[in-house]
C-alpha cells in the first residue's frame, strides 16, 4: 500500500552563499522557512522538485523536506530541518544570527 | 622544518590557477554540479548543512608560527572568526563562501600549505604522532617518513581514483599515540639488530566496519618503504570492492581476502615496483631527514618550573596534567587544551591561535603540532619558560588542565554542521564536560578517553574510546549509543555495545552513572576506568546503566 503523501517544503543550500534556501509560492528563494511553499499535492510537489533542479546556477541539491503548517507558516518535522534553519548549537552562527530572525 | 622547493610551490600555484578558473566556471554556468563536485572535493571543499567547509591539510600535524597565524587571517578574513582542528590533524573553516575559496587557497599557499587530497577517493593526509621528534620514547621521528609519503601520494597519477579514501598514520615509538591500528595503512618505525626498519600494518578503519589493523610486514627495511607502500595501495586499487562504497576499504579487502592472501599478493606486486624505483626516493628522504633535524636545545636550570610548581597550585595541577616527557633534559611538552569546559573540542579562535604562534616563536623553538585528540602541543618548551607559557595561556582561556581526563573529549563536527550527521555531537560533548567540571571529580576519575560520533562513519573515533558514544536517528529523535572498552593505543581494542541508546537528554546521566560504577568497583585510584573494565567486563557497567532508572521507575 502506498504511503500517504505528507507535506513538504522545497529547500536547497544556495551555490554561492551555501546556506539553505527555501522555494516559495512565488519562485522565490527565501531564506526563512516561514515564507516557504507548503506542498500538500505529491504531483505538485515533484513538479516544484524539478523547476529547483532546473536552477543549477542559484541553487545546489534540490530535495523535498517534511514540513508541517504552523501559525507563522511552515515548521519542520524532522531535527535535521530544524539545525538546518536554525545554524549550529555550539556558535551563535548561521541563520539564527541573521537580523530579522529570532 | 621542512621547506617546500619551487616546483612544489609551481605545483600548488597551477592547482589553485585551476581551482579558481573552475570555480568561475561553476558561477557562469560553465559546470554542472555534478561536474563541479569532484573538483571542489580533490580541493577540500565540501557544502555542509549551512554553509560551504574548507578542509585544509596540517602535514602530520606540524606548523610553524607564520603558518598558524595565516590560519587566524584566513579565519577572521573569510571566515567567522575561528578554525576547527580535527581527528586527522587537519583544521576546517566552516563558513567560508564559494567565490572566496580561491583567495584562501593562494593565502594558504603563501605560508606553503593547501587543500589538495583532504578529501574524494584519494591518499588523505599522513598523520603522525604528535609527540614527534619530542616524545622521550620514540625510536626515530616519524615526520619524514609522513612526508615523504606525502610527496609521493600527492597526485600519484595511479592514486587519484582509488576505490575509496585511503588514510595513512606513523609513529616512532612504541606507544601509539597516532592511531596507527585504525588505519587503512599504520607505519611503526623500529629499530632491530641496529637497522631502521618499519612494522607495517594493514586494514584498520573505524566506521561502519570496524576492523583493528594486521602486521602484514614485520620489519621493512626502511629504504624499501615506499616500492612497498605503492605495491600495497595498487593490489587493493584493483581488488578494492568498487561495486560497493561500503565495502570498498582496503579493511574489506584484507578481511574478505584474508591476510596471506593480500600479503603473497603485495609480495608479488613489491617484487615488480621495486625494481621502478632508482634510488631517487632515498635521495630524497635523506634530504627530508636532514630537515627535521631537532632544534638546538638549550641547557639551563629548571628552578623557575620548580618554584612555581611549589607555589602555585592552579601551576601545579596544569604541570601534572597537561605536560609529557620530553627527550630532551630540562624540557618539555605542553599539551594545551582547546577543550575548556564547554567549550566545542577542537575549535580555536583567530586570538587563540596568534597566542599559541607567539608562545611557540618565543618559548618554543618553532614549532605547533595539533593532535588527533583535537588539542595543540608545543612541541619543545623548556621547563625554565613555563610559567610564562602557563600565563600566557591562561590568559588566552587556554589553560585548563584536562589533558587525558573525563572532559578531554573528541568529537565530530556532528549535526551541527555535517551534512552527514545522524545526531549532534558538539553539545553532548559540552554538556558531559561541564558535568564532571560541576562534580570536581575528573582528576579523580583519572585517564579517560570519551570519543563521540554524529554518525557511523566514526569520525569522531567511538570505537577506540574507553567510553565511545555514536549519535543515531532512530525514528526522528537522536538516540546515543554507548560502547565501552574501546582502545587507540597499541593495545588497540574494538568497544563493545552496552545495549539500548539513551536520548539526548538521557545520555549525561547514563555516562556519570558508567563513571560513578568504575569509582565504586576500581581497585584503588591506580587501576584506570579501561583497566576495571579489562578487569571486570561489561556486567557492573550495564547494571549501572540500565538497572538504576528501572528501579526508579518501579518506586
Amino acid at each position: 500500500m502506498p504511503r500517504a503523501f505528507t507535506p513538504k517544503v522545497v529547500t536547497a543550500n544556495d551555490l554561492r552563499e551555501g546556506d539553505v534556501v527555501y522555494l516559495t509560492a512565488d519562485d522565490r528563494w527565501s531564506r526563512r522557512l516561514e515564507e516557504a511553499e507548503l506542498i500538500s499535492d505529491e504531483a505538485h510537489a515533484q513538479l516544484r522538485l524539478l523547476l529547483a533542479q532546473g536552477q543549477p546556477q542559484t541553487v545546489v541539491g534540490a530535495y523535498l523536506a517534511d514540513a508541517r503548517e504552523g501559525p507563522d507558516g511552515p515548521e519542520p518535522v524532522h531535527f535535521r530541518e530544524e539545525f538546518r534553519r536554525t545554524g549550529p548549537s555550539n556558535h551563535f552562527h548561521g541563520k539564527q544570527a541573521e537580523p530579522g530572525n529570532v | 622544518m621542512y621547506d617546500y622547493s619551487d616546483f612544489d610551490a609551481a605545483f600548488v600555484a597551477e592547482r589553485n590557477r585551476q581551482f579558481r578558473a573552475q570555480v568561475e566556471r561553476r558561477l557562469d554556468g560553465g559546470l554542472t554540479e555534478e561536474e563541479f563536485k569532484p573538483l571542489r572535493l580533490m580541493n577540500g571543499l565540501y557544502l555542509q548543512l549551512h554553509a560551504y567547509m574548507l578542509r585544509v591539510a596540517i602535514p602530520y600535524g606540524t606548523l610553524n608560527p607564520g603558518q598558524m597565524r595565516q590560519l587566524a587571517h584566513i579565519a577572521e578574513r573569510w571566515d567567522k572568526g575561528y578554525g576547527h582542528f580535527t581527528t586527522r590533524q587537519n583544521i576546517q573553516f566552516n563558513w567560508p563562501k564559494l567565490r572566496d575559496v580561491p583567495d584562501i587557497l593562494d593565502a594558504l599557499a603563501e605560508v606553503q600549505m593547501h587543500a589538495i587530497q583532504t578529501s574524494g577517493n584519494t591518499i588523505r593526509n599522513v598523520t603522525a604522532d604528535h609527540f614527534a621528534g619530542a616524545a622521550a620514547d620514540e625510536v626515530a621521528d616519524p615526520r619524514p617518513v609522513a612526508e615523504l609519503i606525502r610527496q609521493w601520494s600527492t597526485d600519484h597519477p595511479e592514486f587519484q581514483f582509488l576505490p575509496r579514501k585511503f588514510k595513512i598514520a606513523v609513529t616512532g615509538a612504541e606507544a601509539d599515540r597516532a592511531v596507527i591500528r585504525a588505519h587503512d595503512i599504520g607505519l611503526q618505525i623500529v629499530e632491530r639488530d641496529g637497522a631502521r626498519g618499519v612494522r607495517v600494518i594493514v586494514g584498520g578503519g573505524l566506521g561502519r566496519t570496524p576492523m583493528i589493523g594486521k602486521v602484514i610486514r614485520d620489519f621493512l627495511p626502511e629504504a624499501e618503504l615506499l616500492p612497498y607502500l605503492e605495491a600495497i595501495v595498487s593490489v587493493w586499487n584493483q581488488a578494492g570492492r568498487r561495486d560497493n562504497k561500503f565495502k570498498a576499504r582496503i579493511k574489506i579487502t584484507v578481511h574478505e581476502l584474508g591476510l596471506d592472501e593480500i600479503r603473497d599478493r603485495v609480495e608479488a606486486r613489491f617484487a615488480e615496483r621495486r625494481a621502478l624505483f632508482t634510488g631517487v626516493d632515498r635521495a630524497l628522504f635523506d634530504e627530508i631527514r636532514a630537515a627535521f633535524a631537532p632544534p638546538a636545545f638549550r641547557d639551563a636550570p629548571t628552578d623557575a618550573f620548580d618554584a612555581a610548581r611549589a607555589a602555585d597550585p592552579v601551576f601545579r595541577s596544569w604541570a601534572d596534567t597537561n605536560l609529557a616527557a620530553h627527550r630532551a633534559p630540562g624540557y618539555a611538552i605542553v599539551q594545551v587544551s582547546l577543550k575548556a569546559h564547554g567549550a566545542t573540542p577542537g575549535d580555536a579562535s583567530a586570538r587563540q591561535m596568534r597566542v599559541l604562534a607567539d608562545l611557540a616563536e618565543q618559548h618554543g623553538h618553532g614549532e605547533l603540532r595539533i593532535s588527533h585528540e583535537q588539542n595543540v602541543i608545543l612541541p619543545h618548551v623548556h621547563k625554565a619558560d613555563l610559567p610564562r607559557v602557563h600565563a600566557a595561556l591562561k590568559a588566552a582561556g587556554l589553560a585548563t588542565a584536562n589533558i587525558g581526563l573525563v572532559s578531554d573529549i573528541i568529537a565530530c563536527p556532528g549535526m551541527d554542521y555535517c551534512s552527514l550527521a545522524t545526531a549532534r555531537s558538539i553539545p553532548i560533548a559540552q554538556a558531559i564536560a561541564k558535568r564532571f567540571d560541576a562534580l570536581k571529580l575528573e582528576h579523580d576519575i583519572g585517564e579517560m578517553k570519551i570519543k563521540i560520533s554524529g554518525c557511523i562513519n566514526a569520525c569522531g573515533h567511538h570505537h577506540v574510546g574507553h567510553i565511545g558514544i555514536l549519535g543515531l536517528d532512530r525514528a526522528g529523535v537522536e538516540n546515543y549509543q554507548i560502547t565501552l572498552g574501546g582502545d587507540h593505543t597499541e593495545t588497540a581494542a574494538l568497544g563493545e555495545r552496552t545495549g539500548p541508546g539513551f536520548s539526548a537528554d538521557e545520555i549525561v546521566p547514563a555516562i556519570e552513572r558508567l563513571v560513578h560504577a568504575y569509582l565504586d568497583h576500581r581497585d584503588g585510584p591506580g587501576e584506570t576506568f579501561l583497566q576495571t573494565y579489562r578487569r571486570l567486563g561489561m556486567a557492573p557497567f550495564k547494571a549501572a546503566l540500565y538497572e538504576e532508572p528501572q528501579a526508579h521507575a518501579a518506586q
